[in-house]
């Protein structure tokens, strides 16, 4: 645009500058002093940005390891970290795995065949999207308490019936997947049946590795709910070694035992590969969240 | 599948009818066990995938099912379950079903006054133990074998008659280490190979016979085998009560129609918190969502201006808060914030010497939670709007350019009235979120300052999910019943955001 610029454009340029360097300020100022507590002595200390004495004891905390205070003492880690962050991911994972396969075979029957409810099957999904978990709380308590009577290993306190609630969660990843199949031409579907590729083989051999994308945006998506997810596992899992990170962090702020500085490390331990892995993937999102998506 | 190397019919067979014989094993198991709905529940899966996978009419469904299956069960289950739920007094004082009520009470037992009692001694033996009891009267004695009394679950030992040519036991030991395996030892029941009394440990020195407490009557009461008080199950209240309306713990669960809705809706003194929560969880989302898509559109049309640069270090600083895992960030804000030790009072006394109390102030923590989640809300309304303004044609603004309009002009005259319409259904699901935004009042306030004047604990940041949960999990007796029939209530509002929605989503698609 050729438009003459004047001098109230050059102060207005200056003032979003202005505008948007105080508010990075703003945003990026808690997990800058976040980094600057962990790497303080002691959990009460306070102090400049820039810590005056470098300490590392909250990290050998936060990695499981003992250190000796000052004066003498040895420091063993409160809470095991590494064995929570161990859990979100193994849970998360599984997870992942799990959806991506129930939500690719629906995905595949709703893009590709016609059946008698189509149309209303895909409506209820949307719907049930709207329904958080957390609404159903008490019945899933009693659900898993009842399972657990029978299978102790799909019971409360299993990693197990964590992952079976969360199996069912498959509404918006459908909804995704089959957008994304629509896209793909059927007629080499066609081609290969045309040949005598069963359905089955004509999903498994020529569709599925035409949708790796949507598959990897699906699974990574999955993967981070599964994560962040804090009411379902907050009421499943109580015993301490058991706790996904999402549950067990909160441990670490109770009024009686303040550990700000273990959990500051801790914090940046497990906040950090998540976030590294949501910004990486960012690209691949922006798709899969203007589809509806909000993250909890 | 490898085209070339396919199972043959027989092998498919098998390993199906295998598939089909261990899925029946369990709903057996299941149902044994007296888990009889879920045994159902089972069952009709079981038989559902066997004729999906079978009949040649249902191939879409063989790729449908196992998805539409888990979403139904762990999904939809639930839901229906809770709304069944509120209609119950399930809750820690009536939490077992009727029939494991009753067992508990036919469980129970008592040392009766002319059972027989006899004279208990431990004996070590290498790093276990062994147990000797001696009848007083005949002066028989009987002799366990060796146990480690490490653990307190139950265990039912035999005992043998002492035999004078066995090597004899150690010296017995001393009272102090009988108290230490205390817990121990009162896990244990011990038999007598000559009668079936069942013993258990009645005092420091002594072990002795016990018998069931209660005795069932063919019409279902139960008679205290001490006392002789007749217990009636009463169907209404879920307890077994005695004649003189006494109720006996543990309590059961029995329908108790609409009197949860009743005490929600006509209780006052339950009535009061709940619409005060209702109205702050109400105005909490409102808030949040316009602040956060003020911000976020803002910084939208910002980054739209060709003048502005190093647009891309900004957009991605400014992205930071959507992808820091929401857990870590609220509780990262509730150290910030902390009253005493938080960075960010130590800031506000050094600069204005003040020191505000967001953690016991309502209005404060009201505050707080608004920051928070605005600091949290609006990068998903910044990429939102951003896509929705490169969607505006530019030869619109260089039309307005022409005409003489400034940034302003065009932001209300064209900017907002074209991106409106199709934020305004994702405007209502941020608000259906934040109306259930469990996470951050949980992590954050817990739902505290609580209200001093309610009956049942509630709190001034309480939304009515996170006022549920308290009801359901925390500190008011775990009435899981009421907190489900407050559930159904919250279903219901959802259930009209969600309409709205799809109403405004329609007229976006238009």
């Amino acid at each position: 645009m050729a438009i003459v610029l004047d001098k109230s454009h050059r102060w207005r340029v200056l003032a979003a500058h202005a505008f948007l360097i105080a508010l990075v300020a703003l945003v990026i100022f808690p997990f800058l002093m976040i980094l600057s507590i962990s790497l303080r002595p002691g959990n009460f200390a306070a102090g400049s940005l820039i810590p005056e004495t470098l300490s590392f004891e909250h990290w050998k905390l936060a990695l499981g390891m003992s250190y000796t205070a000052p004066d003498g003492r040895l420091v063993k880690p409160d809470f095991p970290v590494l064995l929570w962050l161990w859990n979100s991911v193994k849970v998360a994972s599984l997870t992942a795995l799990v959806t991506l396969t129930l939500s690719t075979t629906a995905a595949y029957a709703f893009a590709r065949m016609k059946f008698h409810g189509k149309r209303a099957a895909l409506s209820a999904l949307m719907l049930m999207q709207m329904f958080p978990a957390v609404l159903a709380l008490v019945a899933i308590f009693a659900i898993f308490d009842r399972i657990g009577s029978v299978f102790p290993f799909f019971g409360i306190d299993s990693h197990a019936s964590l992952l079976l609630a969360y199996s069912g969660g498959i509404a918006l990843h459908v909804w995704t997947i089959k957008g994304y199949y629509d896209t793909i031409p059927v007629e080499i579907e066609e081609a290969a049946k045309v040949d005598g590729a069963t359905p089955w083989q004509a999903f498994r051999l020529v569709l599925l590795p035409m949708a790796v994308p949507i598959l990897m945006v699906v699974a990574l998506l999955a993967f981070i709910g599964a994560i962040i997810e804090y009411p379902v596992a907050s009421i499943l899992l109580h015993e301490e070694a058991k706790l996904t990170l999402a549950v067990g962090s909160k441990l670490f702020l109770y009024d009686q035992k303040y550990l700000w500085g273990d959990f500051a490390a801790a914090a940046i331990l497990s906040g950090l590969p998540i976030t590294i892995v949501f910004i990486l993937a960012q690209k691949w999102m922006i798709s899969g969240l203007t589809a509806g998506g909000i993250k909890g | 599948m490898n085209l070339r190397l396919r199972p043959g019919p027989a092998l498919l067979a098998l390993a199906w009818g295998s598939l089909l014989v261990g899925a029946l094993y369990v709903v057996a198991m299941v149902y044994a066990a007296g888990q009889t709905l879920l045994a159902a529940t089972m069952l009709a899966i079981t038989a559902l995938a066997l004729w999906v996978y079978s009949s040649a009419r249902t191939y879409a469904w063989r790729y449908l099912f196992p998805g539409i299956a888990a979403a139904l069960v762990f999904v939809v289950f639930p839901m229906v379950y809770t709304m069944a739920i509120g209609f119950t007094n399930y809750s820690s004082r009536n939490l077992l079903e009727f029939p494991r009520a009753t067992q508990y009470f036919l469980d129970e037992t008592f040392h009766g006054g002319d059972g027989a009692s006899y004279a208990f001694t431990l004996h070590e033996d290498g790093r276990e133990f062994r147990l000797r009891l001696e009848d007083a009267d005949s002066g028989k004695a009987w002799v366990s074998g060796r146990l480690a009394l490490a653990s307190t679950a139950p265990l039912e030992v035999q005992l043998a008659p002492q035999d004078p040519a066995q090597a004899p036991l150690a010296e017995a030991a001393q009272l102090k280490t009988v108290i230490a395996r205390q817990k121990n030892l009162q896990a244990l029941t011990l038999r007598l190979p000559d009668n079936d009394n069942k013993l258990v440990m009645t005092g420091l020195r002594q072990f002795g016979a016990v018998q069931p407490l209660y005795r069932q009557n063919p019409d279902g009461s139960l008679v205290n085998q001490q006392t002789n008080a007749v217990l009636r199950p009463n169907m209404s209240s879920g307890f077994y009560e005695t004649e003189t309306g006494e109720r006996l713990q543990p309590g059961f669960q029995v329908g108790v129609g609409f009197a949860n809705y009743q005490r929600i809706f006509t209780d006052r003194a339950f009535r009061e918190p709940f619409i005060r929560i209702f109205v702050w969880t109400v105005v909490f989302s409102a808030l949040t969502v316009f602040f956060a898509a003020a911000l976020g559109m803002f910084l939208a049309v910002l980054f739209n201006w060709d003048a502005l640069r190093f647009k891309g270090l900004y957009r991605t600083l400014l992205f930071l808060p959507y992808a820091v895992p929401g857990f870590i960030s609220i509780l990262v804000f509730k150290g910030l914030f902390n009253n005493n030790f938080g960075e960010i009072n130590l800031i506000l006394d050094a600069l204005f010497g003040i020191k505000p109390a967001w953690f016991s102030d309502p209005t404060l923590a009201k505050l707080m939670l608004l920051i928070v989640n605005v600091w949290l809300g609006y990068p998903y309304m910044m990429v939102i709007c951003s896509g929705l303004i490169k969607a505006i044609p530019a030869d619109l603004y260089e039309a307005s350019a022409v005409a003489g309009a400034g940034p302003l002009t065009n932001f209300w005259r064209i900017t907002l009235p074209l991106i409106l319409k199709p934020l305004t259904p994702l405007l209502i699901s941020a608000f259906a979120f934040n109306f259930n935004n469990f996470v951050l009042i949980s992590l954050l306030t817990g739902g505290r300052p609580d209200f001093l004047d309610t009956s049942v604990p509630a709190g001034t940041t309480d939304l009515l999910v996170s006022y549920t949960y308290r009801i359901a999990f925390q500190d008011s007796g775990q009435q899981f019943g009421l907190a489900a029939a407050i559930s159904t209530v919250i279903f219901a509002m959802v259930a009209a955001i969600s309409l709205l929605q799809m109403r405004f989503a329609k007229v976006a698609k238009d």
